[in-house]
């Protein structure tokens, strides 16, 4: 009786690219969720507008270089593009930013350089390099949160989606009135005024931790990094080494000087530090292979978070830091091989 | 102005000074050189480099005098290898030195014309024919390196290369 | 070398429950056997008989054709019907030379001389007597037993490692050999042992396998043998895989490039362990073997005690057929059995299991995508690679890379392949890039040969020479001295 064959194994676990990409959608809903409590329901049409401009210029780019669309097109890897950047802009940036973002980041950050799984950095960060550098103004733009002693401006969500596709404020508001920086934009620029450390935090923005709202967002963060690890989508090695490389480099100059310099709790929960650590330098393609290098390569993105976030030229350091160490595997790959069985090193 | 231009001449040339140190060679490292550059070449002793053997062109190699595209058994890899360990721009072979084949030859002793003169075997670099005086000669085929040294000695023409897994 | 250790490995559904739930059998006497001459590792065996010669059970048939080859047996009394290329499952379906015999269903016994106590021979005596039975590993690798043992002595203290540690699912072979036949694999740990001149043998076998570790504890009480423990591993697979158990067992890691005889171990299976005792104790060779039979594609799921060249549909029809959902057959477990092309071919000495696999058993892959270096492939990795790097050189034929990133240590256990969620046949990628990276390696070693002996005909030639030119200086010295 004849039968069909097939090589070894012959059993393989019922996993996909798919299905990896899901679960990090499903652990950045926390933050989503969290984000739009304090900000507005401006984060959802951004990832609308950011998702929808990432599958067609991923239909396009497969199309061009003669790739099918199934299996690529819905394997959730753009989409993911798409929704770290949306959260990365301001709620109220103009449409135009976040489609120029995300084609840029798509077209250029990931085909260009063969696609899936050959991109040497992070698309959604190149991305938002190329915004900062291009549109800084726009991309500073942020909300003041909605929190008791703070009363940011009533925008109903039609205002939202005006503001956003006319790039205007709506008719009764200026800019000046609606929008506010965000805690680490805020303490840079006081910092550089003079004030201390304890005068900046005078401003109501500031709580206990770090900003308001944005301590919630970024335990948020937290959470949905936890059950990523939980699920071993991800692993321990890049979160733990560039939280921990943060917190010491705070730790280190905040004891040293107190007034001049935040303390670690406040970098751990401000800016995109959870959303670094969990969700942006664990983008396996563009990080080191072994687990060496990837605690080479975390505490390398958090440390130069810190420095960028100090003494650098941006409020939140962790998409430039996230590209220099992308730059820096190769190197970092190379001097981190695991030693093999029978070897002696 | 001119503290700049100080500075960044004084620095390029601090730089290409630590890189010129570096890349220095003592005699020993000299040595590990040619066994490094031994190591790639075929050990087919045949002489197409213009050298009397393999490690005779390594030493060439080392010091300069010889160039990489001058190994027709090695083929193009071995090139490419040689480029890459020396930190030159890879070539492939010149066929001035001999002919790339595509696939290993070994000699082969037509036994019924060998007349037992010895000659080849006083040819093999690598002592692959077994023989004497007035005997039979023969080519023992995992041995032979296929340098073909011993084809212009033999007096009769019986000798001829064959591909090796014949 | 740094601190050993077992790595990586999963933890897979052992699917040994129904074909351990019944007792051991014996597999029916079927008309024809087909016995393929290369079921060993090494040389093929050289046919004795001829065709229409009559043979008895356990009368050698052929010998070994090569230092390492092994004896081959006649497992029934009858005819030899042919000589002639049969399809073998070890080449997949395609044909090697056999000896065909025909069963006369009498089972008259070859009449062997009455062993000698195996005690009373010396170790090199008893290894070649070991040679005679035919008996080769019968964990899958078929390496000639007698070779083995002969090429591990070499002066140093030596212990052996009995491999009960059947550690990939659906294969339970091993599990009832030990659950009802543990005295024959103490007695053969027990004569080999001697064959080695060693003191410690430990039986290893994973912890899930209670009935098997308390035959063995009975077993090896009964003998009154201290040097022999029973030791148990955790059952992940790959754990029953040599150079990992005695990592496992013994704290030590076998040299890359190296065999278990560079740490003084000599690595058995329990199977082959019993085989030995069947001929050394009661002068039965190797022509019987316990093959599973299993999967959702048979009725009936449970061990066999089948004779060599026993056709594999014979077996199935032994265990009730094929249910209707009989899609792949498979010779060995699920992880890496070799699927087959058809049910004709013959049960040889390397068939510890077969797997009638319905749409249950198996997982197939979905479509390939690209590689997006998630990293599992190298948590599971036993030993230690990076798959990732070794898939990216493989695409790149990048032979110099593979051989860093140590494709030759591969074991091929498929364990990258299970958890890669862009379902990259991995292990399939790694074996075709062997072959090439094998020839080269050769090509290294032929260099080196070749190199050596260029430099001794240099000196040779320059000692001749230097002989000459002294002997002429001498020559001159003796002229000059007459002259003055």
């Amino acid at each position: 009786m004849p039968f069909a064959t097939a090589p070894a194994p012959h059993v393989v676990a019922p996993s996909s690219v798919a299905r990896v990409m899901r679960q990090v959608l499903y652990a950045l809903i926390p933050t989503v969720a969290l984000h739009v409590v304090f900000f507005g329901p401006g984060l959802l049409i951004q990832i609308v507008l950011g998702v929808v401009t990432a599958l067609a210029a991923e239909a396009a780019a497969l199309r061009l270089r003669g790739k099918p669309l199934p299996p690529f097109l819905l394997d959730g890897s753009a989409i993911i593009t798409a929704v770290l950047l949306a959260l990365c802009l301001p709620p109220l940036a103009p449409w135009w930013l976040v489609v120029s973002g995300v084609a840029f980041a798509i077209l250029l950050a990931k085909h260009l350089f063969g696609g899936l799984g050959a991109n040497p950095f992070n698309p959604a960060m190149v991305g938002y390099a190329v915004l900062l550098v291009s549109f800084p103004a726009r991309m500073l733009q942020w909300l003041p949160p909605n929190v008791a002693g703070l009363e940011p401006a009533s925008l109903s969500f039609v205002d939202t989606l005006t503001t956003i596709f006319t790039g205007m404020p709506p008719a009764r508001f200026t800019w000046d009135a609606i929008t506010s920086p965000t805690p680490l934009d805020a303490l840079r620029t006081d910092l550089a005024l003079g004030m201390t450390m304890g005068e900046a935090h005078a401003n109501a923005m500031f709580s206990t931790f770090g900003g308001k709202g944005w301590e919630w967002i970024n335990l948020a963060t937290l959470a949905g990094g936890g059950w990523l690890l939980a699920l071993r989508i991800i692993r321990w090695h890049i979160p733990v080494a560039m939280l921990t490389a943060l917190f010491v480099c705070a730790s280190i100059m905040s004891a040293a000087d107190p007034g001049g310099y935040a303390g670690p709790l406040f970098h751990l929960t401000s800016g995109a530090s959870m959303l670094g650590a969990f969700f942006i330098a664990t983008d396996p393609v563009s990080a080191a292979t072994s687990d060496r290098g990837k605690l080479i390569y975390g505490a390398g993105i958090g440390v130069l978070t810190y420095v960028i976030r100090t003494w650098g030229g941006y409020p939140d350091g962790v998409a430039f830091a996230v590209l220099i160490m992308n730059l820096t595997v190769p190197l970092i790959d190379r001097y981190t091989i695991p030693r093999i069985y029978g070897h002696a090193r | 102005m001119l503290p700049a231009l100080l500075t960044m001449v004084g620095l390029a040339a601090a730089a290409g000074a630590a890189a010129a140190l570096a890349t220095r060679r003592s005699n020993e490292d000299q040595k590990r050189l040619i066994d490094e550059i031994d190591a790639l070449l075929p050990q087919t002793q045949c002489g197409r480099c213009t050298f009397s053997g393999c490690r005779p062109y390594a030493s060439a190699l080392a010091s300069g005098e010889a160039d990489i595209d001058q190994c027709p058994p090695g083929g193009n890899a071995t090139a490419a290898a040689l480029a890459n360990l020396l930190g030159r721009e890879p070539r492939p072979v010149d066929p001035r030195f001999g002919a790339v084949r595509a696939q290993p030859l070994v000699a082969w002793i037509d036994e019924s014309a060998c007349i037992g003169c010895v000659k080849c075997i006083q040819a093999c670099p690598v002592d692959a024919i077994v023989g004497a005086s007035k005997f039979m000669h023969t080519v023992i085929a995992d041995q032979c390196t296929g340098c073909e040294l011993c084809i212009p000695p033999c007096p009769v023409d019986c000798i001829v290369m064959r591909p090796a897994s014949a | 070398m740094a601190k050993p250790g077992v790595r990586g490995g999963l933890r897979l559904d052992a699917h040994k429950e129904r074909s351990t739930a019944q007792a051991l059998r014996a597999a029916s006497s079927v008309e024809t056997l087909v016995l393929p001459l290369d079921q060993h590792a090494g040389a093929p065996a050289v046919p004795l008989v001829k065709p229409g010669e009559q043979v008895l059970r356990g009368q050698p048939i052929a010998e070994p054709g090569g230092a390492i080859s092994a004896w081959l047996h006649s497992p029934a009394s009858g005819t030899v019907a042919a000589i002639e290329p049969r399809p073998a499952p070890h080449r997949l379906g395609a044909p090697t030379l056999s000896i065909v015999v025909a069963n006369d269903g009498r089972d008259e016994r070859y009449a062997q001389p009455a062993p000698a106590p195996f005690d009373q021979l010396s170790p090199e005596q008893l290894r070649e007597i070991i040679g005679r039975g035919g008996i080769v590993g019968l964990g899958g690798a078929v390496f000639p037993t007698a070779a083995k043992l002969s090429s591990a002595v070499r002066g140093q203290e030596l212990r052996l490692l009995l491999n009960g540690a059947e550690c990939e699912p659906y294969i339970s072979c091993d599990d009832m050999l030990m659950r009802e036949r543990a005295r024959d694999v103490v007695f053969g740990a027990r004569v080999l042992l001697h064959a080695l001149t060693a003191q410690t043998c430990v039986i290893a076998i994973e912890d899930d396998t209670p009935q098997a570790a308390a035959a063995l504890e009975a077993a090896i009480a009964e003998a009154h043998d201290q040097r022999i423990q029973l030791r148990q591993v955790g059952s992940d697979y790959p754990a029953g895989g040599e150079r990992q158990l005695i990592t496992a067992v013994f704290d030590v890691e076998v040299p890359a490039g190296g065999l278990p005889a560079d740490v003084n171990t000599v690595c058995l299976n329990v199977g082959t362990a019993a085989a030995v005792a069947y001929w050394i104790r009661d002068a039965q060779p190797l022509t019987n073997r316990i093959v599973t039979v299993t999967g959702d594609g048979v009725l009936e799921q449970r061990n066999l005690d089948v004779r060599l060249g026993t056709p594999l549909a014979a077996l199935i029809y032994d265990c009730g057929g094929y249910t209707s959902r009989m899609s792949r057959l498979i010779m060995g477990g699920s992880m890496m059995g070799q699927s087959l092309p058809h049910d004709g071919m013959p049960v040889i000495k390397a068939t510890n299991c077969i797997i009638a696999a319905s749409a249950l058993d198996l997982q197939p892959r979905a479509a390939e995508m690209p590689c997006i270096r998630c990293g599992n492939c190298a948590e599971v990795c036993p030993a230690t690679l990076l798959p990732q790097q070794l898939h990216w050189y493989a695409m790149g034929r990048d032979l110099d890379a593979l051989e860093a990133y140590g494709l030759m240590d591969c074991i091929e256990c498929g364990c990258c392949d299970y958890v890669c969620p862009s379902q990259i046949p991995l292990a399939e990628r790694f074996r075709d890039m062997k072959p090439a990276l094998t020839e080269r390696l050769a090509a290294r070693g032929s260099a080196a040969a070749a190199r050596t002996r260029f430099d001794a005909r240099t000196a040779r030639l320059e000692h001749i020479e230097s002989e000459r030119l002294a002997a002429l200086a001498k020559k001159r010295q003796e002229l000059a001295k007459k002259s003055s």
